[in-house]
């Protein structure tokens, strides 16, 4: 079977990032997952077993001093020397800021054709085959890459599924700093850890707040309702905007899309371009004071009224359950 | 300074886009095209430095039809100085690969220190052009910007990823691309429009190497629209009917 090299996003302390599960999932359909990783210090044995546990066959763990302090081009000459000495039939990154970076650079400077924003891959006849969801899940579109090596990035959440455990073969490699001018990171500050609350992508439920929950202080009833329900936060770009809550749970065009078991909608009118980012879900409610809001024709169950009234009465019955 | 900004013509998002089943390309013709929000704020922000910097020079770059010569003239009417349009039927269609290697040969020779896009846009979103023309151009890239300061000889800003958030720098020529988090753009005003019509707009034909492989549909399916569902006007019920909707859904 022929090589699937993996890029793995590892996290600031070096553990294996949430991506790398699906990732090494999809390779695994595709071939013999070869897991890339590049950090700064050697990589933790630890990491090598939770690789091999999510499928890995081989390791290959490349350090390069530059990690940390260059963006893009440490992982993007480690990528290209991996391209180079394996001449896998494909690599998968992350739909991650870096991932997307990595990949298009990637692409020009090995000749590969990039798939990008992939929800599913699939192998058929020798043919690595994408699947795409286009413009908020309105069309599946499916492509090839033609004659070049494909260089895939997967939409963060959306391939569900763990590989067969591997013992990996773990495989070192140091990297120099790349010369020139770079882009220099100067600091960072990792986002928030958000306590037991799922991640936004790939949650099972998504309680979504709009500009109608009309503060700060009042977001807290979208994350009770969350918490209640166990689910994820997410919100419209208003909501954002306003500064209800961090971009990063932003749902829409420019957003995240997210296609839970349930996505219920507070507040929120549900402009299409909001839409776009969550009407792939299973069942969607919505609680809106405007009859006429668009969000309730793509709404499973709508409830005309006020969300400060009905949420908290949800709330509390959802506690008497239990 | 010379800043160059790459503008994408894209359908609006306020309608149903289309995907054209016979072909797997966009269907043009099913909405009107609008210069895509994103590249408009990215041109602000080239315009802001050019309110602190008058000698300061903007160049818009886009690769479209024929009709994409409409963004760029409403990106001079924004105060943009002049405009470069790469057209050519053979780039119709164009993949991930031809579009960078075509936007990258149309910048190489423009001498700009900067270089501002948007880090998706609304119809493609794969967010991958920016950095492939850095690098055809050999250039660092300070990407999924939220903030941006732009000195004489170095730009820095906050960019913000899944991790968290990273104060990031790069020398002069660099390309930044800015998230929808940055300002929205200006209104062209009435004699920005009229300035417009002076300026130079060059069309150029395709000029980048095409790439050996590239990228090809095989299929397209639509979706079914989603119908509404049941409406409960709360009357001091709605909550309860909808943990009992959610119960008999076995969603709690
Ligand atoms: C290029 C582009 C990209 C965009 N990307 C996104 C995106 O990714 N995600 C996104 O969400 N938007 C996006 N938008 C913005 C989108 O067009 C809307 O402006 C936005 O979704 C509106 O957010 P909202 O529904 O919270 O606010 P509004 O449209 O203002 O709706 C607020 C709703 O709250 C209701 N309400 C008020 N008070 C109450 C109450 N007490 N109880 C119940 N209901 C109440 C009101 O009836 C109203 O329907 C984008 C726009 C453009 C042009």
């Amino acid at each position: 079977m022929s090589d699937i090299l993996v890029h793995i996003e590892l996290t600031r302390s070096g553990h294996v990032g949430a991506a790398a599960r699906g990732l090494l999932a999809a390779a695994a359909r595709l071939g013999t997952p070869i897991a890339l990783t590049v950090s700064d210090v050697p990589l933790a044995t630890e990491a090598v077993a939770r690789l091999g546990e999510l499928g890995a066959v081989r390791v290959h763990a490349v350090t390069s001093d530059a990690t940390q302090a260059i963006l893009a081009t440490p992982l993007v000459d480690a990528l290209g020397a991996a391209v180079a000495a394996y001449a896998p039939a494909a690599v998968l990154l992350s739909g991650s800021a870096d991932g997307r970076e990595a990949a298009g650079r990637l692409a020009v400077r090995a000749g590969g054709v990039l798939l990008a924003d992939v929800v599913d891959v699939a192998a058929h006849d020798g043919q690595i085959i994408a699947e795409h969801s286009v413009f908020g899940g309105s069309f599946t579109v499916h492509a090839v890459a033609d004659g070049g090596l494909p260089i895939i990035t997967v939409r963060q959440g959306a391939i569900d599924e763990q590989a067969p455990a591997a013992i990996p073969e773990l495989l070192k490699a140091d990297m120099p700093a790349p010369p020139g001018n770079q882009a220099a990171v100067l600091s960072f500050s990792p986002a928030p850890e958000t306590s037991a609350r799922p991640e936004l992508r790939g949650a099972a439920t998504v309680v979504s707040g709009g500009r109608g929950i009309g503060s700060e202080a009042n977001f807290a009833l979208v994350e009770q309702l969350a918490d209640a329900l166990g689910g994820a936060v997410g919100a419209s770009r208003a909501a954002v905007d306003a500064g209800y809550i961090a971009q990063t749970a932003q749902v829409g065009q420019t957003g995240v899309t997210v296609a839970p078991q349930l996505y219920i909608a507070l507040g929120i009118s549900g402009a299409i371009q909001h839409r776009a980012g969550m009407q792939s879900s299973k069942t969607i409610v919505a609680i809106n004071q405007d009859e006429d809001a668009p969000i309730f024709e793509v709404a499973d169950l709508g409830i005309v009224g006020d969300v400060f009234t009905v949420v908290p009465q949800v709330i509390e019955l959802l506690k008497n359950r239990t | 300074m010379k800043i160059a900004v790459l503008i994408k013509q894209v359908p609006d998002t306020w309608e149903e886009r289309r995907i054209d089943a016979a072909t797997g390309l966009l269907d043009r013709a099913a909405n009107d095209p609008v210069v895509d929000e994103i590249t408009e704020r990215a041109l602000e922000l080239a315009l802001t430095v050019k309110d602190r910097d008058k000698s300061t020079e903007i160049v818009v770059v886009t690769m479209g039809p024929g009709e994409a010569t409409k963004a760029v003239r409403k990106a001079l009417s924004m105060g943009a100085d002049s405009g470069i349009h790469i057209l050519d039927d053979s780039l119709a269609g164009a993949d991930l690969l031809l579009t960078a290697s075509n936007l990258a040969a149309a910048l190489r020779d423009i001498g700009a220190d900067l270089f501002i896009a948007g880090n998706e846009s609304t119809d493609g979103r794969a967010g991958m052009v920016p950095a492939m023309v850095a690098e055809h151009l050999g250039l660092p890239m300070l990407g999924s910007l939220v903030s941006a300061e732009i000195g004489s000889g170095k730009a820095s800003g906050e960019r913000q990823t899944e991790a968290g958030s990273q104060m990031v720098e790069a020398a002069l020529p660099a390309m930044l691309t800015i998230t929808e988090r940055f300002p929205e753009a200006r209104f062209p005003n009435f004699k920005g429009i009229m300035g417009a019509k002076r300026k130079p707009v060059a069309t150029v034909p395709a000029r980048g190497a095409t790439p050996a492989s590239r990228s090809r549909v095989l299929d397209v399916t639509e979706r079914p629209p989603r119908s509404a569902g049941r409406k409960l006007i709360d009357d001091g019920s709605a909550a309860a009917g909808l943990v009992d909707f959610l119960a008999a859904q076995r969603l709690i």
